[in-house]
């Protein structure tokens, strides 16, 4: 931002008037945004940060086995057992940690998929614009014209309900929205001069993908895994709440308050024990709450809409 | 014309712009006194505070924007003590705004007229009835085609400078008193810039109307304006009647101005050519042909100025010679050997010795890059160069467009217009090209700065013995540093010689046409050139 002191003289390029940002590293600016962020999306990070540690730490904090059976089954809340055992004599509390573990674990990995399939088509569709990207539009309307959880129950007994084939199935369905969306947003970005310009300097298409349109299209691609995480993780929930997604003895949340739910029934004499069902129920939709806090927040923020001033 | 009652008085202002966390001075005290019916042009490069100053005398700051001191009076009223209700009446009303893009700023899915007279029936001016022949009066005015039907179209039906004309008829709907224009011209072919000129100029003049006229060309604000002020970093530089300045400018930087206009470059007699396009037709789709049978020669280590308005078949022509739209028909040569039709036949050699450079340097480097990736990308892909020897000649292509390593780790968006144009030559010269096809690249820029990127192409031609085709509608650049010359019409070639040929009468029609177009240091140029045609 220096300049000439008279007019004119010297003219010199490197003195043009610029607006050049001050140099910060990566830790700096992510505080200088994270100081601006709204209770709300605060209390989302906070939230998630638990859930992620509860995950990690699970075997840590567990005060018993996820699967370790006890004598007594449908043990009231106690010293011994902080949220009872269920029908089989397994301590609630127990495997409601490990189930965060499973729960979350399998949502990430499965959204993590869809972005990978969804993503990587939904570029080259639109780099490419010709036949590729007309078999592959047309292939993900008719998945989406399907209803996905009537889809999904029907391939889920097809090929039988293990962890893979659920991250799987769950993946490629929910890759056509993903498709769709990076589709839209790399159109815009394709048609940009610099990348007729690495097309003309002759550059493959994996280097166009990565280097060129990639990094552009990042911000909505963020939004979209946070909200894509929140509809995977409820499917899984809701799958497994049916008794085809993730089976037993593995832990997790939508298994739980089926399981469990029988107790609801009991409330007028045990208000505890109609808690238990209720638990895993309200984990699912916190966690879902807090992510949704934190994509409102970061969407906003990328959005470049500048109401501070 | 104008009389002496003052319009519009502006003291001292002072404007602060946010940005990176920081005021920033945008308007560092500038005063303004308009006459009612007098034009003051505005000059000055970007981000001289032109149009903020533009938007200032209607008591408007843009978002990010706020006054901080003096005081800005319309007609006995202080701006700056309004309310926004109070400013929304006046704007609209007495006061009107034209701005550069035409077609950015009417709404595509509403009829031209219902946009033309919404603001003044929305302001209870005049009734829907009285205000739609109001309208087609203006756009006869305005010398608009069809003036009684043209209303009923849609913005897409009609052509740019239609459209900058119906906005000018939106503007004076209400008869304001004053009317701003923000550099209404410059999106425009030097052809069409004449027309709306004219009818700009005829329309001011018939209603009495003061106005603010915004530019960077010093031709265009010559035609318009009574007075001009120059402005710089957001100071006034020289202030004069419109004659005086331009016979007689006091200030070093106002006399810069004029720079394009002074470079010379001496003929050079053709030795051979580098590249031959033989019997090239091309279209995009089933469509129309844009290319009909086009023939050129471009001669080795020279400059060919390919010249036309747009839609001429210009960069179309650019398009096939780097192979982005393969032609239907003929070949095009290199070096004596015919080039592959389609980019992904060549080989990288080919791909090396044709390089181009685009017209908005904006969109030619990609936002997330850094200027050492930008650059070094073609140095690591075409020549192998990695660690130090790569930084190293990073380092020497700065140095050769006049930039130093503080740009290594800037990102395009830190970069003046001019130096983002100097980092897209680096780029081209970083693949050590024989031939550099210049698309429009000087049009976005200001007179200083164009001269800047000229002088540099052309120290780089001397010194690397580079072949240039440069694709403009600028007549003056192409003056400045042409050897030879193409003019393109319609997809077809007029005309190509060398440069005193073709700027040598008689002319054809067309050739005519397009020189006389271009705006002349001149005062009176426009109104010599309306009796020409007229007569």
């Amino acid at each position: 931002m220096n300049k000439p002191t008279t007019p004119n003289e010297g003219y010199s390029a490197a003195n043009e008037v610029t607006l050049v940002k001050a140099r910060r590293s990566f830790l700096q600016n992510t505080w200088r945004t994270l100081k601006t962020a709204p209770p709300t999306a605060w209390f989302g990070m906070v939230v998630i940060t638990m859930y992620l540690i509860v995950a990690l730490f699970a075997p840590l904090l567990a005060p018993y086995g996820e699967s370790e059976v006890f004598p007594m089954a449908y043990a009231p809340w106690s010293h011994e057992f902080r949220l009872g055992t269920d029908a089989l004599g397994r301590d609630v509390f127990s495997r409601l940690i490990f189930g965060a573990r499973n729960t979350i674990g399998i949502a990430v990995a499965t959204t993590f998929l869809a972005f990978l399939i969804g993503g990587s088509l939904g570029v080259m569709a639109a780099i490419s614009r010709n036949w590729l990207d007309q078999v592959l539009s047309r292939f993900v309307d008719v998945l989406m014209a399907i209803p996905s959880l009537i889809f999904t129950l029907m391939l889920l007994s097809i090929f039988g309900s293990s962890a893979i084939n659920l991250i799987f199935i769950i993946a490629v369905l929910d890759a056509t929205r993903v498709f769709r969306l990076t589709r839209a947003v790399a159109l815009n970005v394709v048609v940009m001069d610099y990348v007729e310009s690495a097309k003309l300097r002759g550059e493959g298409l994996v280097w166009i993908m990565r280097r060129e349109i990639l990094p552009n299209i990042m911000p909505p691609l963020v939004a979209e895994f946070g909200l894509r995480f929140c509809f995977v993780f409820l499917t899984i929930a809701a799958l497994s709440f049916l008794g085809v997604g993730i089976q037993p003895p593995t832990a997790d949340w939508g298994s739980m308050v089926r399981e469990n739910a029988g107790l609801i029934q009991f409330a007028e004499y045990d208000l505890t024990a109609a808690l238990t069902p209720m638990i895993p129920a309200a984990a699912i939709a916190l966690l879902t709450v807090a992510v949704n806090f934190v994509v409102d927040w970061f969407l906003h923020q990328t959005s470049g809409l500048r109401d501070e001033h | 014309m104008s009389t002496n009652e003052i319009l519009l008085t502006m003291r001292d202002v002072r404007i602060d712009g946010f940005s990176d966390d920081r005021w920033h001075h945008i308007i560092k005290g500038v005063d303004v006194t308009l006459k009612r019916g007098e034009i003051l042009g505005l000059i000055g490069e970007s981000g001289a505070g032109k149009s903020t100053l533009g938007l200032a005398a209607m008591g408007f700051a843009r978002p990010g924007c706020k006054f901080v001191g003096g005081s800005i009076e319309f007609d006995g009223i202080d701006l700056l003590k309004l309310n926004d209700a109070e400013l929304r009446n006046l704007h609209g009303s007495r006061i009107a705004y034209v701005a550069q893009s035409a077609a950015a700023s009417f709404n595509p899915a509403h009829r031209l007229i219902n946009q033309t007279i919404e603001a003044t029936v929305a302001h209870g001016i005049s009734d829907l009835a009285s205000a739609q022949k109001d309208a087609v009066e203006l756009y006869r005015d305005l010398q608009l085609p069809d003036p009684e039907n043209i209303g009923q179209r849609y913005p897409h039906q009609v052509s740019g400078g239609q459209l900058q004309r119906v906005m000018t008829a939106m503007a004076m709907s209400s008869r304001p008193d004053l009317i701003i224009f923000d550099e209404p011209t410059t999106a425009l072919d030097v052809t069409t810039q004449v027309e709306v000129l004219t009818a700009m100029r005829t329309i001011v003049e018939k209603y009495n109307t003061a106005a603010i006229y915004i530019t960077h060309d010093l031709a265009v604000v010559a035609q318009m304006a009574d007075a001009i002020k120059v402005l710089r970093y957001g100071e006034t530089v020289e202030d004069a009647p419109t004659r005086q300045m331009m016979s007689d400018p006091k200030e070093a930087y106002t006399q810069s101005l004029w720079a394009v206009r002074s470079i010379e470059k001496p003929p050079q007699p053709a030795i051979d050519s580098i590249l031959e396009i033989k019997q090239v037709h091309a279209s995009y789709g089933n469509s129309v042909k844009v290319l009909n049978n086009v023939n050129i020669q471009v001669p080795r280590g020279q400059t060919l100025a390919v010249v036309g308005e747009s839609g001429s078949g210009k960069s179309t022509a650019a398009r096939a010679i780097t192979g982005l739209l393969p032609p239907l028909e003929g070949e095009i040569l290199f070096n004596g050997k015919a080039l592959p039709a389609a980019l992904k036949n060549r080989s990288k050699e080919q791909l090396k010795s044709i390089q181009m450079i685009y017209q908005m340097a904006d969109t030619a480097m990609n936002p997330r890059h850094t200027i050492r990736d930008i650059i070094g990308r073609p140095l690591n892909f075409y020549l192998g160069l990695t660690g130090q020897a790569l930084d190293q000649r990073i380092m020497q292509l700065l140095l050769l467009i006049e930039l130093d390593e503080s740009f290594l780790d800037r990102y395009p968006n830190e970069l003046s217009g001019g130096q983002k144009q100097r980092v897209c030559i680096a780029r081209a010269l970083a693949a050590e090209p024989e031939l550099i096809i210049c698309d429009e690249v000087t049009s976005a820029l200001d007179q200083i700065v164009q001269e800047g990127i000229l002088k540099l192409l052309l120290r780089l031609q001397e010194e690397l013995g580079i072949t240039y085709i440069f694709i403009t509608h600028d007549i003056a650049t192409v003056r400045a540093i042409a050897d030879q010359v193409v003019v393109m019409f319609q997809g077809k070639v007029v005309e190509q010689g060398s440069k005193e040929d073709i700027f040598k009468p008689p002319y054809p029609e067309y050739t005519e046409l397009l020189l006389s177009s271009v705006p002349e240091m001149d005062a009176d140029w426009l109104t010599q050139l309306q009796e020409k045609r007229a007569g």
